[in-house]
């Protein structure tokens, strides 16, 4: 038994001191650098509550893309058609359904129909096919597996996407990480500007190039006679003078001539005459050739710059323009420049997202919660500890010895798991502290218990140990089926408690119980005491 | 030091009728509040737009209300903290880029000026955030109750585990109640609190059981209503001691934490009272009216 205090002695100061190894770095920056080298370089990280911060629950719309994938699907469906010469008459795309329906004047052109079907869209399939009025009509809707597909894919690109935006942004730490199937959780630590990162972060982006419809006027198109294959869209522009942002109707060609999925950089530029930032544009090899031919199609006709739907120039083409060169401008701020640029970089989103959450602290806030709840932290632990003292007297010393133990080894446990501390994560080891002293409690109580049964500090000392320990091990492993479900619900800061939580209720089962047991073991064996001051 | 001296012997097992009648009553009083008042779901729960703002300049409350009304937001509370803080809440929220607690910062910026009050804190919880979080908090409490029945049944009896759960079940309907009446925001933390009573509560429970065992081994005559009342008295010590130091430092949390967590600690403080009370005067009166039950059928059978 004596070589087994050792033993446990040496276990319990290991324990203790790699709690401290973990720890010091978050207790004080300025180390020798000798020490520096040895010791790890994670401090506790702070959750947002405390360090300030965003945190963002996203949603991609996935719907959305699954039906512009059938948009676009019966775009290509009437050209092949067209090509093969199948006499059809399309009747409509139905977003909502997310079916395509087509009419077909005979047998023989429904038969061709679905050999172009069957040989250029294996995606598609039938949803009903039918005669009415002596016409075939058809009903066709992308498969339900591939429509899973392109969701999947939809927020793996989208998650991508957005990671670049944010890693050219310039953000510490960022993390970004895909939650059940459509959703994107995104924590920015420290960001001061929190509408400018949404903004970077939420916009499609989805540059496009489109004619201006001159053919037309927009005025009769505002009455309500918009002509086919052009629809009306506004220009935003900010005037000078005033300082006012101005709006413009465009109608514009429904055709897409070239987008910003074709560019190679993106760079902000200061320009000559107002010393205003505008992007300047550089298409890849591809993208310059389209662009060659589209302006030398169209010179001295004006092509809109449209922008997630909203018309940021549109200049006359005045030469065919080859190189890939061009510019965006539209009267921004340098930041707004900046930020545009960052997007058109990273690329668009293929589809648009929603914000579902959004959790911002202030750093004066995040240091006011710090200050508090350490402040209550360590009150209560040096209430706790005198209560203890003064109930048990030199009992009670091992017990806080214990405790303090207890609240290095947690500390010390966060850091090494990298673990997040927050707000109610400090509550939690507030908590703790209160809690944990009842294994001490349990024990001490049993051990007076045994003394007035007339036992010997020896044989009291043992059977309190052993009859309590059932019991703290009952009741320790139910506070963690308590805490785990708690971490499996809670989100951010109430997984933060539950993780302090958990940690705690192990940590203060070998402090109060393993380590406590050593020191009285210490002295019954090595200084043979007579009586026990409990 | 004795808070408690050895050898006492408080005829709980006697009193328990009261308790149970003041439980039921209060968990009657509980349950009614909550279902014909309901709770003050905080954004959390509900959904909607949180800002807390300090002003460096004072800002009437009324004033912020009438900005707000002007950018279409007409059911704004607006909550003073400390002298130069409030905290704004509607139960808006928008899904866009471009959100609501931007407008309502644009907003103030227009009436008082940039520099006239600093954004301390956003919150924004859209309806469906809000719904899974409602069903999330639901699944939590219940399957954590699941998970001690089952425990508790493997280590105990089955009948020690309907004590307890029943315990813990009253512990939570009080503290929510409590929420209810005094219509305090009822939010996440204030789940992780409640889920938190649960597993002190049934912590505490477990002692006083496992001084039933303790005591049924060691002497098997005895009648059963009698050993529960020696375990609670042999426990009460522990249990008065516990409770107190806990109390301690929730207080400390309630009355130094900061706004942050102020319910969240005044939750714990209600819960670890009440939890110490259910493990006594709740738990086992449920064994016991279980044992009554079970020998009852027994003598009929014969």
């Amino acid at each position: 038994m004596l070589k087994g205090i050792k033993v446990r002695a040496a276990i319990a100061i290991v324990v203790c001191l790699a709690g401290l190894f973990f720890l010091t770095p978050s207790l004080t920056a300025d180390l020798p650098d000798v020490w520096k080298k040895y010791l790890p370089a994670d401090k506790i990280r702070l959750g947002l509550d405390l360090q300030g911060g965003t945190h963002l629950v996203l949603e991609v719309d996935t719907e959305k893309a699954v039906e512009s994938t059938i948009e676009r699907m019966s775009n290509e469906i009437k050209e092949t058609l067209m090509t093969n010469k199948v006499r059809f008459l399309y009747v409509e795309g139905t977003k909502k359904t997310g079916t395509i329906s087509f009419e077909l004047p005979d047998s023989a052109s429904k038969m061709a129909f679905e050999k172009v079907l069957k040989d250029n869209y294996p995606d598609l399939e039938t949803v009903s096919s039918e005669i009415r009025g002596g016409k075939e009509v058809v009903v066709l809707k992308i498969k339900n597996k591939r429509a899973e597909e392109i969701k999947k894919m939809v927020v793996e690109q989208s998650l991508e996407t957005i990671r670049n935006r944010i890693d050219q942004f310039g953000i510490t730490e960022p993390e970004i990480i895909p939650e059940h199937n459509d959703r994107i959780v995104i924590q920015l630590p420290g960001i001061k500007d929190t509408e400018r990162a949404k903004n970077l972060i939420g916009k499609t982006a989805l540059l496009e190039f489109k004619l201006v419809n001159e053919e037309h006027s927009v005025e009769n198109a505002l009455k309500g006679i918009v002509p086919e294959g052009s629809s009306i869209v506004y220009e935003s522009r900010l005037d000078r003078q005033t300082g006012r942002r101005i709006t413009t109707p465009l109608l514009l060609k429904n055709k897409t001539l070239l987008t910003g999925g074709y560019l190679e950089s993106a760079q902000v530029k200061i320009g000559d005459r107002f010393a205003e930032p505008y992007v300047a544009i550089k298409f890849n090899a591809q993208g310059a050739k389209e662009f060659d031919r589209i302006t030398g199609e169209n010179v001295k006709k004006r092509l809109a710059i449209v922008l997630d739907g909203t018309v940021h120039s549109a200049p006359v083409i005045q030469e065919r323009i080859s190189g890939g060169d061009a510019q965006i401008t539209g009267s921004f701020t340098l930041d707004e420049a900046k930020d545009l640029a960052i997007v058109l970089r990273a690329g668009a989103l293929p589809a648009p997202v929603n914000i579902l959450e959004e959790r911002t602290v202030g750093p004066s806030l995040g240091q006011d919660s710090i200050d508090k709840g350490l402040w209550s932290a360590i009150l209560g632990g040096i209430l706790v500890a005198v209560f203890m003292v003064v109930y048990y007297k030199l009992s009670g010393i091992v017990a806080d010895i214990a405790l303090f133990m207890n609240i290095a080894i947690i500390l010390g446990a966060l850091a090494a798991f990298k673990a997040t501390l927050t707000l109610p994560g400090i509550a939690g080891i507030v908590l703790i502290i209160g809690m944990s002293v009842d294994a001490n409690v349990l024990i001490f109580e049993r051990v007076r218990e045994e003394l007035r049964a007339g036992k010997t500090p020896r044989a009291a000392i043992e059977t309190g140990y052993s009859k309590a320990f059932m019991t703290i091990f009952d009741t320790n492993v139910n506070a963690l089926i308590a805490s785990l479900f708690l971490f499996g619900f809670g989100t951010g800061p109430v997984k933060g408690f539950a993780v302090t939580l958990s940690i705690g209720i192990i940590a203060s089962l070998f402090t109060a119980v393993f380590v406590t047991r050593i020191v009285f073991d210490y002295f019954i064996w090595y200084r043979k005491i007579t009586s026990v001051s409990v | 030091m004795e808070l408690v001296k050895p050898g006492i012997n408080i005829n709980f097992v006697g009193r328990l009728k009261y308790a149970v009648i003041f439980s039921v009553v209060l968990t009657v009083i509980c349950l009614i509040s909550i279902a014909w008042k309901g709770l003050n779901y905080g954004i959390d729960f509900a959904g909607g737009t949180l800002v807390q703002i300090k002003f460096h300049k004072g800002a009437s409350a009324d004033d912020i209300r009438k900005i707000l009304v002007q950018i279409g937001i007409d059911d704004s509370v607006i909550q003073p903290l400390g002298t130069d803080e409030v905290i704004i809440r509607t139960a808006k929220s928008s899904s866009e880029i471009k959100g609501l607690s931007n407008k309502i910062e644009d907003s103030l910026n227009a009436a008082y000026g940039k520099d006239a009050f600093q954004v301390q804190r956003i919150e924004v919880v859209g309806p469906k955030v809000g719904k899974d979080l409602t069903q999330k908090a639901i699944m939590a409490i219940i399957f954590s109750w699941i998970g001690m029945l089952i425990y508790i049944a493997i280590r105990f009896e089955f009948r020690h585990a309907v004590g307890g759960i029943v315990g813990v079940i009253h512990d939570v309907i009080i503290v929510v109640g409590i929420f209810s009446i005094f219509s305090i925001e009822f939010t996440l933390t204030i789940v992780a609190a409640l889920l938190t009573i649960i597993g002190y509560s049934i912590h505490d429970t477990i002692v006083v059981f496992d001084r039933v065992r303790e005591n049924v081994r060691k002497n098997l005559k005895k009648d059963l209503p009698s050993i529960m009342n020696e375990s609670i008295n042999q426990t009460l010590s522990r249990t008065i001691l516990t409770s107190f130091t806990v109390v301690i430092v929730v207080a400390v949390l309630y009355v130094f934490g900061g706004a942050v967590i102020h319910d969240f600690a005044f939750a714990l403080l209600v819960g670890v009272i009440f939890g110490t009370y259910s493990s006594v005067f709740i738990a086992a009166p449920v064994v016991l009216a279980w044992e009554g039950y079970q020998s009852s059928t027994l003598k009929k059978k014969k």
